[in-house]
């Protein structure tokens, strides 16, 4: 029922120069890695990115900054990435930074149709510059605006033809107000099923929000390998 | 010990049973290690993860699961995930009842300095600005010092702020702070160190009435 691409390359093709793109993923997890790939490869310019980080040197976003195809992006915590701090010690590349919570409501309301919001995070610090702020009940808060995208890049374990989507574990992070938060939202997933193999009590994301689906193997990259003995 | 096993370990002290805990990264994370097994403490990753476990084994290793600090972690029975909005919703809301974090600089009113340092590359604040208006009781654990000696609890913070009047207790390898209305009340000098010494070391104005002198950890 919605278009199930058979190539990452077909999934990106209506990525134009200049467009604003949600990326979801916390660090490595849970990033569609394969649609950044095919990102990477058309090599398009200027785009705004939205996304809680930029991924590292060698994966995820990091290929599309070491590209120069990223001309602002907006995240929480950028710090894993030495050509990120090179792009903006030199000018390359414009970054406004978000509080990671405020950053997810944004995007939350960006796919509710809820144009701003007033949260207590960033009231006295350099991030609340330039908004108003309001009192309530004796305590501050600041106005937030709304993100929205051209194109959400998302990725999930498992979804059926509808669209409908399930996250594993931490992979799900920014991934379902991403899908809300895009005109148009592409899936890459793990896996498909058959309409109706998903218990929709289950579902995470409602196929409502899913314009294309790609199926695709996961690296699952691990930043930081961390066991006891 | 050392003196970060020695703040994780007074740390642990402040969470009861049944509380839902967030630890920041660095000696925060450590505090981990020392909950005490009669108390049931479900720690809270705001990536997505109510119920933290330990460190996986190599088998155990799953890359889609990780914590705030993109570590490799396990989960305990009766955890559950969620996403962003859902993680940040319940920091902001008032539903976690402990945030323990670092800082670079607090001040006498509680403000919080802990995410950049003005000319270094900027990192970004992560959820540090969230978390602080959150969570109904913030502890800053940090050395009482900076490396060169200079005091890290000041009248104001110098560097920029993560949250104004945000920090409800400070504790470090010398001493207990509580933030209070009337300023920072001096509560508990630990094992080593004099009140004098805490006062030395601390560039803001201390209330001294009914300190506890020479605890031990």
């Amino acid at each position: 029922m919605k278009p199930i691409y058979n190539s990452a390359k077909e999934a990106v093709a209506g990525v134009q120069d200049g467009m604003t793109l949600m990326v979801g993923g916390f660090g490595l997890v849970g990033i569609p890695e394969q649609l950044i790939l095919a990102l990477v490869d058309k090599g398009v310019k200027d785009l705004t990115v939205i996304s809680n980080n930029c991924g590292v040197d060698d994966w995820g976003l990091g290929l599309l900054l070491k590209n120069k195809q990223i001309k602002k992006m907006i995240g929480s915590y950028v710090g894993e990435n030495k050509e990120f701090e090179r792009q903006v010690i030199s000018g390359e590349i414009e970054v406004e930074l978000t509080p990671q919570g405020t950053l997810a409501e944004k995007i939350r309301a960006g796919g509710a149709g809820i144009p701003a919001f007033f949260t207590p995070a960033g009231v006295g610090t350099t991030v609340a510059e330039g908004k108003e702020v309001r009192v309530y009940d004796g305590k501050e808060y600041v106005l937030e605006e709304a993100l929205r995208a051209d194109y959400s890049f998302i990725r999930a374990a498992q979804a059926d033809k509808f669209g409908n989507l399930i996250y594993n574990m931490t992979a799900q992070n920014f991934n379902p107000m991403m899908a809300a938060a895009g005109k148009i939202t592409i899936a890459e997933v793990e896996e498909i099923v058959e309409t109706g193999d998903l218990n929709p009590a289950q579902i995470h994301t409602p196929s409502i929000y899913v314009q294309g689906l790609f199926q695709a193997e996961q690296e699952k990259r691990i930043e930081r390998l961390t066991t006891r003995s | 010990m050392n003196s970060r096993e020695k703040i994780a370990r007074r740390a642990e002290k402040e969470i009861e049973n049944g509380n839902y805990v967030n630890l920041g990264i660095g000696i925060p994370t450590l505090v981990a290690n020392f909950i005490s097994p009669d108390k049931t403490v479900v720690l809270q990753s705001e990536n997505g993860l109510l119920g933290i476990g330990p460190y996986p084994t190599e088998q155990e290793v799953n890359p889609d699961l990780i914590n705030a600090g993109k570590e490799t972690v396990t989960t305990i029975p009766g955890s559950a995930f969620f996403n962003s909005a859902e993680s940040f919703a319940m920091i902001r809301g008032g539903h976690v009842d402990v945030a323990i974090l670092g800082a670079m600089e607090v001040s006498e009113k509680g403000d919080l300095a802990n995410w950049m340092i003005p000319g270094k590359m900027i990192k970004g604040m992560g959820g540090a600005m969230d978390l602080v208006h959150g969570a109904k009781k913030i502890i800053v654990i940090m050395d009482h010092c900076a490396k060169d000696g200079s005091a890290k609890i000041k009248k104001q913070c110098e560097l920029p702020l993560t949250g104004k009047a945000v920090v409800n207790k400070i504790i470090t390898e010398r001493a207990m702070i509580e933030v209070t209305e009337n300023g920072l009340e001096l509560k508990e000098v630990f094992e080593g160190y004099s009140v004098q010494d805490i006062i030395d070391a601390t560039e803001a104005e201390l209330i001294i009435n009914n300190v506890r002198e020479n605890v031990s950890i």
